[in-house]
């Protein structure tokens, strides 16, 4: 920061100033020990006196004029800071306890690197920052009150936690009482803002002073980016921001340097010990979750792959393998005599089946062959906290190895190589011949079944993912929602082969994700010049719709298709699965869970909100003229959105 | 607001293959109970399936068959009691499933013909 030749008065040293002046206008020590009003001293007859406040002010030292503005108030420095992380934007609805900050990323720091984004709920702003981080590979900045924006931002935190992906989350608060100015400011702090959210983040702090806030704002960025990457919070207190940099500071205040942790690699014993099950097995699986941070990841696990010649069974988390591959999903948890769960956070549900919900009971069964080895390379093992129970079962496995998979994964590979004998090298190729055959009759299986009901209204999810492939595939396009509300259709018909062309899903499943999470990939998109796909789910959208403003109104490029099935689906299917248990009327089981009556019109929605719209689409025969006029639009740098009336699933 | 999806497996339909007599429901009144009763949450409205239930479009099971299958099925989905829906019911469902007619092949639609080209 630099610094300022004009003097500068601290906010507090003011007010002591200004109180000391004002006991002195309303008492006058008398007798020792008791004031006197001073109006009640008697004027001299046939003198002019001055009066009182003239009095005092002649004889008490000058009160302290009154300070009106400063030219460097600690939201600047705070700026400083976060502009030596190099983060692209900030997402935040406005909120007074950041006030000082909001107007220092603005004029201080010219609205640049990062750039304010103006979002209508603050899980629109942390869920932008999810989406975006999975795309850009870092954390945009989302800013929100201590209390209240805090409050509705937790769901889309614990999102991205359990999706372990990094937000770097700034607080407003005002910590000392003495400095609220209203009941509203009463209401809006805190004692501790991060203890709302402390059992779904992975560090937060609440700095006191300015070189605490250097300090606790790079180190938040450290942790957050340090896989298991998560959210982080910090809070910036309001009158740190609001006042002046206090002079004594002045001449310490700088920006620590970030020194990024390099990601934990599995031990190298361990290493060597997976290398010989994985070579030695006959029909190995490897089950991934979120192995492919990067697109090393996904290189590296191709590497790995077909090195062995070992069938992927992807979670569809992140874009980790080439859904066209031969050994994409062409394996067998009931034949494999070998599992590795790559970053799977869910391993033990991969390999179990339960009693399902429409029947009664609970009851589990292995899937995998009971002499099956199993094994595990993950950082879930080295992030697990109690409360909330998103690490699911404990799992039984002969080897687990607590490290990064993406980085662990080069010396795995090494180490298989090494191993490989001829013979082995002869049963790897001829089991990869098998696969290859398996491979090309589930691509062919897809297309058989995307057929059936391809002319039908409301239109399938497979027809609407072929009519969107038709259109995108000579593209630079990146899918940017979830496939599991489309029966998985894009990813058994679209031929994905880039690391960005996928992005997983909601990470703890809390809906209201997927709209914002697609306005934050396709912002990190933009830059590049990519066709942003989205995918929308009607029940997603409505939770916080204004987020279709903010992309109209920062032209982020997206092409938004409504999967518009007009229900909470999942929960109607549940209801339905209560209502025949209890042998009850299932025809009423779209009581609370449907979204029509009247219909939603997303359409007239999205024109509302300044963005391009065509629907409802009822006939599948319009669909794929509206794609490609809707996707003109996207590529003049604008968001569009096309309302589809679909299937169910 | 936090919701558990479960992946439900698809269900696996037993193929009976016997000889069956003629359908001896209403294709009309099976298609409005196979939407009332909701069957296409899972099945889709032609029957075409979906990643929660099979496709039963053009069923090759025989109409008892799919009663049986109904009364107690395997995999995810929830038995229908004859208190829930009737045996005639499911026979007019049967004619309805049955009168659907079968997927073009992928080469007939130009969409899917030319999807593999890239």
């Amino acid at each position: 920061m630099a610094k300022s030749k004009k003097p500068s008065v601290n906010r507090r040293g003011f007010l002591k100033g200004a109180a000391v002046g004002a006991a002195a206008l309303v008492a006058t020590p008398a007798i020792a020990g008791v004031p006197v009003p001073v109006q009640a001293a008697a004027p001299r007859p046939g003198t002019t006196l001055p009066s009182a406040s003239l009095a005092v002010a002649e004889t008490s030292p000058p009160p302290r004029a009154d300070v009106y503005t400063t030219d460097r108030p600690g939201s600047d420095f705070m700026v400083d800071v976060i502009k030596s992380l190099g983060i692209e934007y900030v997402a935040a609805n406005p909120g007074s306890s950041f006030r000082a900050l909001h107007e220092s990323f603005i004029n201080y720091g010219s609205n640049k690197m990062p750039e304010l984004l103006t979002c209508m709920h603050e899980e629109s702003s942390v869920a932008m920052a999810h989406g975006y981080a999975k795309i850009e590979g870092k954390p945009l900045m989302v800013m929100a009150h201590g209390t209240v924006g805090l409050q509705h931002a937790s769901m889309a935190i614990y999102n991205a936690y359990a999706d372990r992906v990094p937000v770097y989350i700034v607080l407003g608060n005002i910590l000392d009482g003495q400095w609220r100015r209203s009941d509203v400011e009463w209401a809006h702090a805190v004692q501790d803002c991060a203890s709302m959210v402390r059992d779904y983040t992975k560090w937060d702090d609440s700095p006191v002073s300015l070189t605490g806030f250097a300090e606790s704002a790079i180190r938040a960025y450290k942790i957050a980016m340090t896989p298991p990457m998560g959210p982080v919070v910090l809070v910036a207190d309001a009158v740190l921001q609001e006042e002046p940099v206090p002079e004594q500071e002045r001449g310490r205040l700088r920006v620590p340097k970030l020194s990024v942790t390099a990601p934990p690699a599995g031990d190298p014993a361990a290493v060597s010990e997976l290398a010989k099950m994985l070579v030695a097995a006959e029909n190995p699986l490897i089950v991934t979750g979120r192995p492919a941070r990067t697109p090393n990841g996904l290189k590296s696990l191709v590497e790995l792959a077909e090195l062995l010649q070992v069938p992927v069974l992807d979670r569809r988390q992140r874009m980790n393998f080439p859904t066209r591959h031969p050994l994409y999903g062409t394996g067998s948890l009931a034949t494999a005599d070998f599992v590795l769960g790559l970053e799977v956070p869910d391993f033990w549900q991969v390999i179990h089946a339960q009693t399902p919900v429409s029947k009664m009971g609970m009851e589990s069964r292995l899937l995998t062959k009971p002499d099956a080895k199993l094994a595990t390379l993950s950082t879930t093992d080295l992030l697990t906290k109690a409360n909330y129970q998103d690490f699911g079962r404990y799992n039984e496995v002969d080897l687990a190895i607590g490290g990064d998979a993406e980085t662990t994964l080069p010396s795995l590979i090494e180490a298989c190589r090494k191993l490989i004998t001829a013979d082995r090298r002869r049963a790897i190729d001829a089991r990869g011949a098998r696969l290859a055959e398996a491979s090309k009759k589930l691509q062919d299986q897809a297309l058989q079944d995307a057929a059936w009901g391809w002319d039908s209204s409301p239109i399938t999810t497979a027809r609407m993912s072929a009519e969107i492939w038709n259109q995108i595939k000579n593209e630079d396009w990146s899918l940017v929602s979830d496939v599991v509300f489309q029966s998985f259709w894009p990813t058994r018909l679209w031929n994905f082969t880039k690391h960005y062309q996928f992005i997983g899903g909601h990470g703890a499943y809390g809906v209201g994700y997927n709209a914002p999470a697609a306005v934050g990939a396709a912002l990190a998109n933009r830059k590049y010049g990519r066709l942003t796909v989205n995918i929308q789910s009607d029940g997603d959208l409505n939770y916080a719709p204004g987020v279709l403003w903010t992309a109209a109104h920062h032209k982020i490029p997206l092409l938004n298709i409504m999967h518009n099935n007009r229900s909470y689906h999942q929960e109607r299917m549940y209801v339905a699965d209560m209502a025949a248990r209890a042998q009850r009327d299932v025809s009423r089981v779209g009581i609370g869970n449907d979204i029509s009556n009247p219909n939603v019109d997303y359409a007239t929605m999205a024109k509302a909100y300044g963005m391009f719209s065509i629907g409802p689409i009822e006939n599948p025969a319009d669909l794929g003229p509206a794609i490609k006029r809707a996707i003109e639009v996207v590529k003049k740098g604008e968001p569009a959105l096309i309302d589809v009336v679909s299937q169910p699933r | 607001m936090i919701k558990p999806i479960v992946v439900l497996t698809l269900v696996a339909v037993p193929l009976f293959v016997a000889a069956q007599t003629a359908p001896a429901g209403s294709a009309g009144k099976g298609q409005q109970t196979f939407l009332t009763q909701n069957c296409y949450y899972c099945h889709g409205t032609v029957g075409q399936g979906s990643r929660d239930g099979a496709r039963i479009a053009a069923t090759s099971l025989t109409a008892d068959g799919l009663i049986r299958y109904v009364r107690k099925p395997a995999g995810a989905m929830p038995a229908y009691t004859e208190k829930v829906i009737s045996d005639q019911d499911l026979r007019d469902i049967y004619a309805y499933l049955k009168a659907q007619p079968a997927a073009k092949t992928p080469k007939e639609i130009p969409i899917l013909d030319q999807s593999r080209d890239k």
